[in-house]
């Protein structure tokens, strides 16, 4: 399994969207520490930007990687592995990668400017999205046979994650007004792992007293001890999930 | 050695491959023929375990292939169209196959790296290699282990005349030292002097397996082409 993920680093490493998606993160975390006197308000900008890239850029290169590399799986299939080996060795490969460019590009400037527990929290959660939005991706790649069909799946899944479903919570929240909902948000957060980092993170920053008693709920239930190790599992059971889907489905796949 | 029963594929509304059953055995060299979309292809990815048939099974060794995996130790497999991931050198991807296999294989059999001129192109990069080139790439990982098991399919479509010929010596070779070779190929000129026996398929059915020599008689034909011909023309 080692030489496997060994072989898929070597080649995404040498891959420029990678260098260049590295350097542009870099790029726009050391402008944004400079620009902001205060690295606080630094961290809030870029905490947009990066909910925003992070996703998009795990989805997009890592579907398109595994359909380039279908010729390469299949080639992998014919000897001696199991299939399980191969498809985890590739969903390690590409974990590492997204991960490793995010902590170059993102965590030195962190580190340089706010090494701060939010500073530390945004780290962690940037590369749990790295790795939860590999895993959707592969999901999404492996459903679907047609290229153009995966990349058009993954598309939507990130406008759904990253957009749609903010939407939808607020209008759900404007319809039913009435009631009390503030607890039930706390649970439809689980199934958005953009907003549940969004807001580990602001919760960190102690600007949920600007939002209101929905944020007070929220500090409740995320600033203790209890809700903090909560949303970190249910951040680990969106790449187990995903992870363990595709592989089952990997396994009896036609090649 | 490898014996297939009853296998039958479906793609959606396409029948694949439809109740076939064959049985090869060592030292034959066998040819896969028939029309386009005929389920040749589907045939060697089932044997392979690329495809994972509806029903029937399939064994090699005695051992049912499903859940198994270790068995692909004793084949080299050549696609039809090889791709490796483009950011490799050709001696990265075969340094690659040997980590992967090396395990039992010390001794590597490198005749057809020498001979394709391989080994002083080792540094280039697959994507900037041309469709001979990979298939010389692909046949030389195909050989690269001393397999029991030779499985190519067209093996000689986009290689040049002399890369051509040295294939087909090597073919010879290992089918000489006693290998079970299957080989599809579609310019049957190719397979005269080189295989033993034939599968015709069409339409995923198993239409015959015959021994060249069977074929011959029956058909009145000494060259393959002339004898599939008649024997498709009388269908």
């Amino acid at each position: 399994m080692k030489k496997i993920i060994k072989y898929v680093i070597i080649d995404i490493l040498r891959n420029k969207i990678m260098l260049a998606y590295t350097a542009f993160l870099l790029l726009i975390s050391l402008s944004i520490f400079n620009l902001e006197d205060n690295s606080t308000k630094g961290l809030l900008s870029l905490l947009n930007i990066i909910l925003i890239i992070v996703p998009l850029v795990s989805l997009l290169f890592s579907a398109i990687y595994v359909y380039n590399s279908s010729e390469f799986l299949e080639l992998l299939v014919s000897q001696p592995l199991k299939r399980k080996t191969i498809w985890l060795s590739l969903f390690a490969g590409l974990a590492t990668s997204m991960a490793f460019a995010f902590l170059i590009g993102t965590g030195i400037p962190i580190l340089l400017y706010e090494a701060t527990p939010t500073g530390f929290m945004m780290l962690g959660t940037g590369l749990l999205l790295s790795v939860i939005f590999v895993a959707i991706a592969m999901l999404a790649a492996v459903m679907a046979r047609d290229k153009a069909k995966g990349i058009g799946v993954v598309i939507l899944l990130w406008l759904y994650f990253a957009i749609i479903f903010d939407g939808l919570v607020l209008f759900i929240l404007f319809q039913f007004a009435d009631y009390p909902l503030e607890k039930m948000m706390v649970a439809i957060t689980a199934f958005n792992p953009i907003d549940l980092s969004r807001i580990l993170i602001l919760l960190k920053m102690d600007v949920s007293a600007l939002m209101g008693y929905t944020g007070a709920i929220f500090n409740n239930f995320f600033g203790t001890q209890l809700g903090l190790i909560i949303s970190v599992t249910v951040l680990f059971t969106w790449i187990v999930i995903p992870a363990w889907l595709s592989l089952r489905k990997f396994k009896h796949k036609d090649l | 050695m490898i014996i297939a029963s009853n296998v039958s594929k479906r793609f959606g509304k396409l029948t694949a491959l439809d109740d076939v059953s064959v049985t090869c055995n060592r030292g034959e060299c066998i040819a896969l023929i028939g029309p386009n979309g005929c389920g040749k292809t589907t045939l060697i990815k089932s044997i392979l375990g690329m495809v994972v048939s509806d029903s029937g099974f399939i064994t090699f060794n005695g051992k049912n292939i499903k859940h198994n995996w270790q068995y692909r130790e004793n084949i080299g497999y050549m696609p039809q169209i090889g791709r490796y991931p483009d950011n490799m050198t050709i001696g990265q991807v075969l340094d690659m196959m040997k980590d992967i296999r090396g395990k039992k294989h010390t001794v590597t059999d490198d005749e057809l790296i020498s001979r394709f001129g391989l080994s002083d192109i080792l540094s280039k990069r697959m994507r900037t290699l041309s469709g001979g080139t990979r298939q010389k790439v692909s046949a030389a990982l195909a050989f690269l282990f001393d397999p029991d098991v030779l499985i190519l399919d067209e093996p000689t479509a986009g290689l040049d005349p002399v890369s051509s010929e040295i294939l087909k010596e090597k073919i010879t070779a290992e089918k000489n030292k006693g290998k079970l070779v299957l080989i599809t190929s579609h310019i049957l000129s190719e397979l005269d002097d080189l295989v033993t026996q034939v599968i015709y398929m069409q339409e995923g059915k198993c239409c015959f397996h015959k021994s060249i020599a069977a074929l011959r008689d029956d058909t009145g034909e000494q060259k393959l082409s002339k004898a599939i011909a008649n024997v498709m023309l009388q269908k």
